[in-house]
């Protein structure tokens, strides 16, 4: 059998696993695909190569998705995110006397709490005419969302009271050394990086903000999805043969070798193994410490992309004031995530596939059972740290009715 | 019209520098250093930024851009007013470019087709510099492993290399192959 050629562009994160995993554990061969990897250090590039035909398909920051879909700084290319590659596994790292200062010592806190005195931290540094300066590794990222809806929960204005810059992940530790930003909130294994180094101390995870936050998606043209679906549908099925594999304990040491060969993470087995596993070291000196929610790239139906995610990023969107709310880009936003096409790519293989393709985020208490068309589902607490849940209809309501401004 | 370039290689955009002053620019910044790129930027207000395609600081310029379009001198991506075959051009010879709204298109494009000429051009230099040194390393592992012939079996060193040639043809492999199978023995062998 001839294999199609398939090409993902990436960058060197954990949570580029699944496509990564696709190919070295031969499920994109088992699925018909010569997959081929192409590795890049900033999603600019990531999304110039998918735009002009140097990759198929990319490992994306979720919102850059939308952003794209509804031409957000450059003309609009409508993408499609038929596949979840993770949720969470990021965090926020402060400058260690800073992080001192709101009470953080090292320990995961309560994130409330915090909150509360990191407002009042910036508030005073605004009022001194020295606010603090947070970078988040791009302007459409779940990172940057992540910390604005944290930061609007806590009592502040993120547009107003703090400087919020972009840092391309690896050069952030030094910039917290350097002095050039006082916060970063970025994935793994970068917060490490910055705590080893002496520099900061993880204050949070965002899984404290939000216990299942969307992170990375599969994006593709949406043209070349619709043309090639069969192809699609490969790819998604071979991915999820990765998440599969991803989540035996056994295989934990195989998987982190191979993520941290040259060509892939280019890193240390040790410290992504330690991601891999879901501890997190805080603070110099201590030893990581297992956060349950820290990362999922597989269980509870973590690669099934649900609209509603997409609905809450759009709504971050709009709340940072990087997107004009009208009803015609929230269907858009909405849209990018398929449900669809991950139901006729997967259902062949009897994995557990929910009923419904949104839910209100946030809403799970407890680990709960859901509908679904086949199998078993359950899905574990996915709550926001303010308490709130998120109805994408009653949001796409308001934006309607205009009194989303 | 004043052009920045960024480009962490440093020979690559003083090829590019070059190639556009042949061509009349003449207000042209280099930055190849991340440390302070946009502050550095914003003083000197350029009216197109040219950078590598796959230089990790974009997506940190790609957010200046965003909000400097609300302030004064809005930047966009040069895809908003060239055409796509430039672009593909563009993209595919590694160079992504970004302009301040109001630039004449036909000046942009202008600017745009020597910096791919540049790119094209250095990468040919680049792989034609890797294939000199492929040969350099290539002769250097013959002559080790014509010296291993003549001490071990006595030749001349126009033997040696024959020797070498016809095991080479013998096996429809390169000659720089065998010298490399013959020294990797050699060591196995601790020269019993």
């Amino acid at each position: 059998m001839t294999l199609l050629p398939v090409r993902i562009g990436f960058l060197p994160l954990v949570d580029a696993a699944l496509p990564i995993l696709a190919r070295e554990l031969g499920f994109a061969e088992e699925e018909g695909l010569a997959l081929d990897l192409v590795r890049d250090m900033s999603w600019a590039t990531v999304l110039d190569r998918l735009l002009y035909g140097h990759s198929d398909a990319a490992h994306m920051i979720a919102p850059l998705a939308i952003a794209t879909t509804l031409g957000l700084g450059r003309p609009a290319v409508s993408l499609s995110a038929p596949f979840v590659l993770g949720l969470n596994g990021n965090a926020i790292t402060l400058r260690t006397g800073l992080a001192a200062h709101i009470g953080a010592t090292g320990l995961p806190g309560d994130i409330a709490e915090i909150g509360r005195k990191f407002a009042a931290l910036a508030l005073a540094r605004k009022a001194a005419g020295t606010p603090l300066r947070l970078a988040v590794v791009h302007r459409y990222s779940s990172h940057n969302y992540m910390l604005r809806y944290w930061l609007r929960g806590s009592g502040i204005d993120p547009n107003t009271d703090v400087e919020i810059v972009t840092i391309a992940p690896p050069f952030t530790a030094d910039a917290l050394a350097a002095g050039e930003v006082d916060g970063i909130c970025v994935g793994a294994p970068w917060n490490s990086a910055a705590v080893e180094r002496g520099v900061g101390t993880v204050i949070a995870t965002t899984s404290q903000i939000w216990r299942r936050g969307v992170e990375k998606v599969l994006a593709i043209k949406t043209a070349r999805m619709e043309a090639e679906l069969d192809l699609t549908q490969a790819l998604i099925r071979a991915l999820y043969k990765a998440g599969i594999a991803f989540v035996e304990p056994q295989r934990v040491d195989e998987i982190t070798a191979i993520l941290a060969r040259n060509a892939y993470l280019d890193g240390s087995a040790a410290a992504i193994k330690r991601v891999v596993q879901d501890k997190v070291l805080f603070a110099k000196g201590q030893d990581p410490l297992h956060v349950p929610d820290f990362m999922f790239q597989h269980r509870e139906a973590a690669n099934f992309p649900w609209d509603s995610q997409a609905a809450w990023l759009y709504a971050q969107m709009c709340a940072a004031g990087h997107a004009v709310p009208n009803v015609q880009d929230y269907e858009s936003a909405r849209r990018v995530f398929r449900p669809d096409i991950y139901r006729r790519a997967i259902a062949a293989t009897g994995a557990p596939m929910p009923g419904a393709s949104a839910k209100l985020e946030g809403s799970i208490k407890q680990s709960l059972g859901v509908g679904t068309t086949q199998g078993r589902l359950i899905l574990g607490a996915d709550g926001f740290f303010d308490g709130q849940s998120f109805d994408p209809d009653a949001f796409g309501a308001l934006v309607k009715n205009g009194t989303i401004a | 019209m004043r052009i920045a370039i960024i480009d962490e290689s440093l020979a690559r955009a003083a090829v590019i520098a070059e190639g556009l002053r042949a061509s009349g620019v003449t207000d042209l910044t280099i930055f190849s250093d991340r440390t302070g790129l946009v502050a550095r930027l914003q003083e000197l207000s350029p009216d197109v930024v040219l950078i590598d395609l796959a230089n990790p600081s974009r997506d940190e310029l790609e957010e200046w851009f965003a909000v400097s379009r609300a302030i004064s001198r809005p930047i966009a991506m040069f895809v908003d007013r060239a055409d796509d075959s430039a672009i593909e051009a563009a993209i595919d010879a590694g160079v992504s470019a970004y302009v301040v709204d109001g630039m004449k298109p036909d000046r942009i494009r202008s600017v745009l087709d020597v910096a791919i000429k540049r790119f094209n051009a250095f990468a040919r230099l680049r792989s034609e510099l890797d294939d000199v040194r492929g040969q350099l390393a290539e002769r250097k592992t013959v002559d080790a492993a014509k010296a291993i012939l003549m001490k071990k079996r006595g030749l001349d060193e126009p033997a040696a290399y024959a020797a070498l040639r016809k095991a080479a043809m013998d096996s429809s492999r390169k000659i720089g192959d065998v010298a490399d199978a013959l020294l990797t023995a050699e060591k196995l062998m601790e020269g019993l």
